[in-house]
């Protein structure tokens, strides 16, 4: 992994949908991007549809909407494919999710700065909740599976589908119906126990999910970056819609983040407002 | 399509909403890119205080149907670091730098304007008047009378070029415009947002962190179209007209109704290079109505 964050290509360009996933509840989108470079795990696009973007509930979507990517890499002829995670949960999710190959993805990207490589001497381990998952995926990717050690929380079955996206995981559940019954945060208690002073996490999820990994993390004296999400317009500092508190005042998420170290946040929950 | 506007020299009639674009992040994020295919044709800053702001607690965004309510709160750093910091990384950039102030009472706007005289990097200064005066209890840019008072003060400060950034939430927006014009404003631009809010369906309670915000896009081009209209009209300075430009045929309107510059905004949010496509649009509008 670099350190640098790759450049964005200067506008917005289309991708064509190349195939199109169903994972359980979630949806992996595919497309080529034959203009951009390889992004850096945790790194996000903006996405919208190229025909059809507004008109849906409340004539909504209006602006694009924001993706970690999921996994990234060429095809045989060459060709940069990049993957996405989607849920159907919004106007914007729900018209993503009716792509399907050949049609005209519009994106933006890649923003952000992306993970870094864990520290010295510790493995990476993995937290990932919901969708939060994606960037997980492609952390995995580019340090190597052996590496790393995923724990996915999901709500139920169908949702912990979405766990084959990566290798050898740890899955949780709220009902019980895949794996741990319970919250992915008592898996990673267990792990700590065992392995503290040898561990990083590299965790994405939901707010409530983010906050209970940075309270663990810091008891345990574990560093941690949090990749977190919240509502932007533009993804490229324009906006300054996605601010968040941190120690000392709001950064914005699109180019100071999404990936935080722990350490900078007094709570894990801030962000996530948007609809 | 290259056009004069208050003694600058602009290579098309396309620039920037303030507070729609930040080049200094923008080229973090797309490199020297940006610079090389630059997509305004001058550059307007972000607001700058005197003192530093935080701005507004999140959330700070609502998406309309065709448009958004943004309530952001001019997060700023100062104009002292803005001096230090921005002015000369700004200064790479190809085209005229236009730096959008606001002040809180008729000193602090003066004390900007002042600061900005001298470097001359800044070829323009817009002036943000959508706020109360914290002496009068008056919105600067609401009442024609607070307007001259504060034309008067900080007209004599600078030689440069002072655009009045008009509000849409004024009684009689052409009033205002017209008392600017005799108080010395070089030109006018217009319309800012329209003040807005949204309430978080689940708990009845305002979504936004500032309560109220302010409406952008598509959704208030007629608002912008009339408001253009209307000051134009009123007045013989420049006038800079925005409000929900998304194409060519929408700039053209805007001009048609007495606009000499258009700036995009909110349509950046969805392509960084927007502003490049609308002004390739209107100049082929333009070749073809012979205008």
């Amino acid at each position: 992994m670099s350190a640098e964050r790759p450049l964005a290509p200067f506008g917005r360009r289309l991708a064509p949908v190349s195939a199109r996933e169903q994972h359980g509840a979630y949806v992996v989108l595919r497309c080529l991007d034959g203009e951009g470079p390889i992004p850096k795990a945790g790194q996000f696009y903006m996405l919208s549809s190229a025909a059809r973007w507004g008109g849906g509930q409340g004539e909504r979507p209006f602006l694009p909407r924001a993706f970690s990517v999921l996994r990234a890499g060429r095809d045989q002829s060459g060709v940069l494919e990049l993957q996405f995670l989607v849920e159907d949960v919004g106007p914007g999710t729900n018209r993503l999710c009716e792509l399907g190959p050949g049609d005209g993805l519009l994106l933006v990207g890649p923003f952000g700065n992306g993970f870094s490589p864990p520290r010295e001497g510790r493995a990476a381990m993995l937290v990932g909740g919901g969708v939060g998952i994606a960037p997980l995926a492609i952390l995995q990717d580019q340090l190597g599976a052996v590496a790393t050690l995923p724990l996915l929380g999901f709500r139920d079955g169908a949702h912990a589908e979405g766990a084959r996206l990566l290798q050898s995981p740890r899955v949780a559940t709220d009902d019980g119906s895949a794996g741990h019954e319970g919250l992915v945060t008592e898996l990673l208690l267990e792990e700590l126990a065992a392995a503290a002073e040898e561990l990083e996490v590299f965790a994405c999820g939901p707010p409530a999910m983010l906050e209970a990994v940075r309270a663990i993390c810091a008891e345990h004296a574990v560093p941690a970056q949090l990749a977190l999400e919240s509502g932007m317009a533009c993804g490229f500092g324009a906006c300054f819609g996605c601010a968040i508190p941190v120690r000392g005042g709001y950064i914005r998420l699109c180019v100071d983040g999404p990936v935080l170290d722990a350490t900078l946040l007094e709570t894990g929950a801030a962000a996530g407002a948007h609809r | 399509m290259s056009v004069s506007f208050c003694g600058l020299e602009l290579e098309h009639p396309i620039i920037n909403g303030s507070g729609t674009f930040d080049a200094i992040a923008a080229r973090r994020v797309f490199g020297d890119a940006l610079i090389g295919s630059f997509p305004f044709a001058a550059f307007v800053s972000k607001t700058v205080t005197v003192e530093p702001r935080h701005g507004n607690p999140p959330p700070r965004l609502w998406e309309l149907p065709g448009g958004l309510i943004n309530s952001i709160g001019l997060p700023n750093k100062g104009i002292e670091r803005f001096l230090a910091e921005d002015i000369p990384q700004l200064a790479v950039l190809p085209v005229p730098l236009i730096v959008n102030v606001m002040g809180f009472s008729r000193d602090q706007v003066a004390e900007l304007v002042s600061a900005l005289d001298e470097p001359e990097e800044v070829a323009a200064i817009e002036l943000n008047v959508s706020c109360p005066n914290v002496e009068t209890g008056l919105e600067m840019g609401a009442d024609p009378w607070e307007i001259s008072r504060l034309l008067e003060r900080v007209r004599p400060l600078t030689a440069k070029a002072l655009i009045v950034k008009l509000t849409p939430n004024a009684g009689d927006v052409p009033a205002v415009a017209r008392a600017a014009e005799e108080a010395g404003a070089s030109a006018v631009s217009l319309i800012n947002t329209l003040r807005g809010m949204a309430l978080d369906p689940l708990s009845g309670e305002p979504w936004l962190g500032g309560t109220t915000g302010g409406v952008s896009g598509a959704a208030v081009r007629p608002v912008a179209l009339a408001q253009v209209r209307d000051v134009a009209g009123s007045v013989d300075i420049p006038v800079v007209g925005m409000g929900g430009v998304q194409s060519g045929r929408d700039a053209l309107d805007l001009m048609r109704a007495g606009a000499d510059l258009v700036a995009v905004g909110t349509e950046t949010f969805r392509d960084p290079v927007a502003a490049v496509r609308i002004a390739s649009e209107l100049d082929s509008l333009l070749a073809k109505s012979g205008d």
